[in-house]
């Protein structure tokens, strides 16, 4: 059946076909880095260049206006803050909550295992919905505290379950049972046995929680009315998509002669903030993420081990 | 035989007491150990399912869940006879199986191609790059599509001017919305929905390839017959998961693209919830709204893993 004639043929196909194959990638690696590009470019660019649609590459008018206003935007600042307090205070919440869950769980001889792991796949698939869980949380009076943003969502049970799958293929059950004959209690085994050998997990956790909290804003737009409770990405809705730039930011700090040339500054200085608010915002994730990328990986591939 | 013998096992062990005191005294501390998370979901995850009784009630809040009095199906009545019930089921069906159709295949046609790709600087590059955007927060991927497509100052209309496209209102215009929301989706979600299918190529015996090409077959018949098989219980996983959750719609990235021009399309059942009951204080009405399009989830849910199980060996269950 194979000759020679036929091996020759199928590879120069092969080679249309690869061609094909990078020019995939090639479009979609320009469709996703152009847009990013764009904002870093537009971010330090003239406002006016960049309305027109002459900046459409590379920055075109270098002017930091655009961050210096965003320096002294207070609400900015507040916002980091709280963002920075939630995640943290989030990211240790759900891990206290998730890790000795899910070594628990990950016991083969934990008599209540098959109970409680049911107990939480079936909130992977019902839930009460929107309304009766804002109305608990109303209840317990949660709303307008940091609570609410803290404690409703603190536990994943995909994260519970990913988890396991850790401590079930890495953690060897042998090396615990030893310990178990030689006297050792389950807290023991846990604390001193287990967690030392958890780093990566703690870390996969740690990653998706924290971006998670980062980026999330729904929370805050259902239970918090006060503004100063307000995490960073309800400040970003405000300028990014409500369109509401506080008007003193927007003049920017410097001496303004008339009341028309103010309204020129907001107008067209609006524009470049809010391409640099971007950046500012995501500049933590930015940063962080090509070198915790293979941690963010590997979540997903012990994940997709027990489906 | 092996199957008979599997049947008869489970009936003839004695079945232990789940929670019998010597258990417990032996466990005890694995207990401890899972409360936290245990409580945790049993307040916000198992107590407002209790909440959903307020679908059937005229939920006062002075009163309490329990207190209120029962109207029966009044608010599921209401919906179904509403004129915009069937707008509703429309668009956010319209909006899940246009993403469906246009993002499912594009992850797995990625994963492929990456896997051609030599191991390398390149192919860590196209990586990191198309993996990006799925660590954007949603109300900034909403802020770009805000000002990109603004019909005068958005640089898409910039773009499409030069070939000489009149400016289109992206995101006032109804007709466009659902492509705005689903292509930005496909812009965010196709690099991470890759790096699963890429786990399950990496799985692939390298050994298949060699006697493959021994054997004379072409790169795309080995992708075709080798690569293709690898991930198919991956692709049906993930198919049932998200033909099941067509009705399961987010608040998040919906609500933040929404305006009143383009409410004729943007307006879901997840959206239509959140308004009625947290900006209008409906609370029994959009809870009685929020039961149905879950109960229809589960349903979906429950049928499509059930067909898969039949067609094909892979189901979730």
């Amino acid at each position: 059946m194979t000759n020679t004639n036929h091996l020759i043929k199928d590879t120069r196909a092969d080679r249309i076909f690869k061609i094909v194959l990078d020019i995939f990638i090639i479009l979609a690696v320009v469709i996703v880095l152009y847009p990013l590009i764009y904002i870093i470019s537009a971010s330090i660019s003239d406002p006016q260049l960049v309305n027109s649609g002459e900046m459409w590459l590379l920055p075109k008018g270098v002017t930091w206006k655009g961050y210096e206003v965003i320096l002294k935007y207070k609400d900015i600042w507040r916002g980091y803050g709280m963002t920075i307090f939630y995640t943290f205070a989030g990211t240790a919440i759900s891990l206290i909550l998730t890790i000795p869950c899910a070594y628990a769980l990950s016991r083969p001889d934990f008599s209540g295992k098959k109970w409680f792991t049911t107990f939480m796949l079936i909130t992977m698939f019902l839930n009460g919905g929107l309304i009766p869980t804002y109305l608990l949380v109303r209840a317990l009076g949660m709303v307008n505290t940091v609570w609410a943003i803290l404690l409703p969502g603190a536990v994943s049970v995909y994260n519970i379950i990913v988890t396991r799958s850790f401590f079930q293929s890495s953690v060897p059950w042998e090396m615990q049972e030893a310990a178990k004959i030689d006297g050792a209690s389950d807290f023991q085994i846990f604390f001193r046995i287990v967690l030392p050998l958890s780093a990566p997990i703690i870390a996969v956790m740690a990653l998706f929680y924290g971006v998670g909290i980062w980026n999330s804003y729904f929370s805050a737009l259902v239970y918090l009315q006060n503004k100063a409770l307000y995490p960073l990405q309800m400040v970003l809705r405000q300028i990014l998509v409500l369109q509401d730039l506080q008007q003193s930011a927007a003049t920017g700090g410097g001496v303004t002669a008339s009341a028309a040339e103010a309204a020129y500054n907001k107008s067209a200085l609006a524009a470049i903030i809010k391409y640099g608010v971007m950046i500012v915002s995501s500049l933590p994730v930015i940063i962080v993420y090509p070198f915790l990328q293979r941690f963010f990986v590997k979540g997903v591939l012990i994940g997709s081990l027990k489906g | 035989m092996a199957a008979n013998a599997e049947a008869v096992l489970p009936t003839k062990r004695k079945k232990a007491p789940l929670f019998s005191a010597r258990r417990l005294k032996e466990n005890w501390q694995l207990y401890v150990l899972i409360l936290p998370a245990f409580l945790t979901l049993l307040i916000f995850s198992y107590f407002p399912m209790y909440g959903i009784l307020i679908a059937f009630k005229d939920y006062v809040p002075t009163l309490g869940i329990w207190g209120s009095p029962w109207v029966g199906m009044k608010y599921f009545n209401q919906f179904f006879n509403s004129y915009y019930f069937w707008d509703l089921i429309r668009n956010t069906l319209g909006i899940q199986i246009y993403g469906l159709v246009v993002g499912f295949p594009l992850p797995i046609i990625l994963a492929l191609a990456l896997n051609e790709m030599k191991d390398g600087f390149w192919k860590k590059f196209a990586q990191t790059v198309t993996y990006a955007p799925n660590f954007i927060s949603i109300v900034v991927l909403g802020g770009m599509l805000i000002a990109f497509l603004d019909p005068s100052t958005g640089i898409l209309n910039h773009l499409l001017g030069i070939f000489g496209v009149k400016p289109i209102a992206f995101m006032s215009d109804p007709k466009w919305f659902k492509t705005v929301y689903v292509l930005s989706s496909v812009w965010q979600g196709t690099g991470w929905g890759s790096v699963i299918y890429l786990a399950a190529l990496a799985g692939v015996d390298p050994a298949l390839h060699e006697a493959a090409i021994v054997d004379g077959a072409s790169k795309v018949q080995r992708i075709w017959h080798i690569n293709l098989p690898a991930i198919v219980p991956t692709m049906v996983i993930l198919l049932i998961l998200n033909v099941g959750s067509l009705f399961s719609m987010g608040y998040e990235k919906i609500l933040l693209l929404q305006n009143p021009l383009n409410m004729s399309s943007s307006n879901v059942i997840a959206t239509f919830v959140y308004s009625q009951g947290l900006i209008n204080g409906q609370y029994s009405y959009a809870a009685a709204v929020g039961l149905f399009n879950s109960i229809i989830n589960a349903v979906l849910l429950i049928v499509v893993n059930w067909i898969a199980s039949k067609v094909s060996d892979n189901s979730l269950w």
